[in-house]
């Protein structure tokens, strides 16, 4: 064949497509409360989320596919976030980071809501309180993970069939 | 509240101690004369540590807050609210306790007005000091003390379709039950509908789910009754 010659490799469209989307995470700029402080070093010097393609931290939903849950979610904030959700581009995915956000951690009372997997899915949480950036670093490389292997858990369908 | 009453005057000498303890005795001339003014409406209660303190009835409360303010206090630092459950009588449940500081003579007056526990309603006091505005919205939200003539009284921390008043002492810790639980959230906010506005409409208003309302159909808000 002609192409022989030349150096070539083969791939399906679908994992090609997950590839590119795991390579460039682009997160959501916005923090909830002391987590926040811990996200913003993320794309700091130090621990430079641009190595895993994830330093293009977005002001719009409409420009990002990733948002990082960093804080408490009262209930006056849980619609703000429900909307937001909505407003992303799909495939889009959620961490969900630190104690307040996975269960409402120590706020076990009538303004928190107790983890904000009850307003929209979550794809990873992570513990701490706050977590380290290592940590946030972490559920950003195992979200890629989850998109490279092309979980059909990830992301919003399992929320739709769940819900 | 020692800001620059008492820890200040440590670090500052006697000097400065001696220019607070005459400020302390301006202000309690103050108390003095407007028990002279008021009568049986203003009490002085004994005085505080950083600075005079008198109880005022919520009928006078304006006429005193005036008075002050002619008087050189011109400044309201701070409103607060205060439940104090339980007490006896239950006339004076609530008390709505207010800050004033003369710039000038650096005189401080703290008053507090006791409310009752079945009708906590207190004159505003936003028309005189502006900043009273969002602390007079804070104390509604909060205790569900009512100032009257307040040119907006609505929640202001709180959703607006909340119910109860957090900071009451006999409010549940964890809020109301059907509120807040995983299934009250669920029915408010899933499904989650991409192809249309939110579930919970524009202002993210709780709407209660009719009974058969859980095939997500976007008439859920219509629904509910």
């Amino acid at each position: 064949m002609e192409v022989m010659g030349t150096p070539f490799f083969l791939t399906t469209v679908d994992k090609f497509a997950r590839w590119a989307q795991r390579s460039s995470i682009w997160p959501m700029t916005f923090g909830l409360a002391c987590c926040a402080i811990e996200m913003m070093n993320l794309v700091s010097p130090r621990y430079d989320a641009a190595r895993f393609g994830a330093e293009a931290f977005r002001a719009s939903p409409r420009q990002a596919d990733l948002m990082i849950i960093s804080g408490r979610v009262s209930h006056k904030m849980a619609p703000v976030i429900r909307r937001l959700y909505a407003q992303m581009a799909e495939p889009k995915w959620v961490i969900a980071m630190g104690a307040c956000a996975s269960s409402g951690g120590i706020f076990d009372n009538y303004a928190i809501v107790q983890g904000v997997d009850e307003v929209i899915p979550v794809d990873v949480y992570v513990p701490g309180c706050p977590p380290t950036p290592e940590a946030v670093l972490d559920a950003i490389l195992k979200l890629q993970g989850r998109i490279r292997s092309g979980d059909e858990k990830a992301g919003i369908r399992s929320w739709q069939a769940t819900a | 509240m020692a800001g620059d009453g008492l820890s200040g005057t440590a670090r500052q000498g006697p000097q400065a101690a001696g220019a607070a303890a005459a400020s302390v005795r301006a202000a309690l001339e103050t108390v003095g004369r407007l028990a002279q003014r008021f009568g049986d409406a203003v009490e002085p209660l004994p005085a505080s540590l950083d600075m005079p303190v008198v109880k005022v009835r919520p009928d006078a409360l304006r006429d005193v807050a005036r008075a002050l303010k002619d008087d050189g206090y011109a400044m309201l630092l701070d409103v607060g609210g205060v439940d104090y459950l339980g007490r006896r009588p239950p006339q004076e449940r609530f008390e709505v306790v207010y800050h004033f500081l003369d710039v000038r003579g650096l005189r401080r007056i703290r008053v507090r007005v006791p409310l009752p526990e079945a009708e906590p309603v207190v004159p505003t006091l936003s028309d005189l000091w502006p900043s009273a505005n969002w602390a007079e919205r804070e104390i509604f939200d909060l205790f569900g003390i009512r100032f009257e003539g307040h040119p907006d009284l609505r929640r202001i921390l709180m959703p607006d379709d909340w119910e109860g008043h957090p900071l009451r002492k006999d409010y549940p810790l964890r809020g109301p039950r059907q509120r807040g639980t995983p299934q009250a959230l669920r029915q408010r906010f899933f499904p989650l509908r991409l192809d249309g506005p939110p579930a919970d409409g524009p202002g993210g208003q709780l709407q209660a789910p009719a009974a058969g309302a859980q095939d997500g159909s976007p008439a859920r808000k219509e629904g509910g009754a």
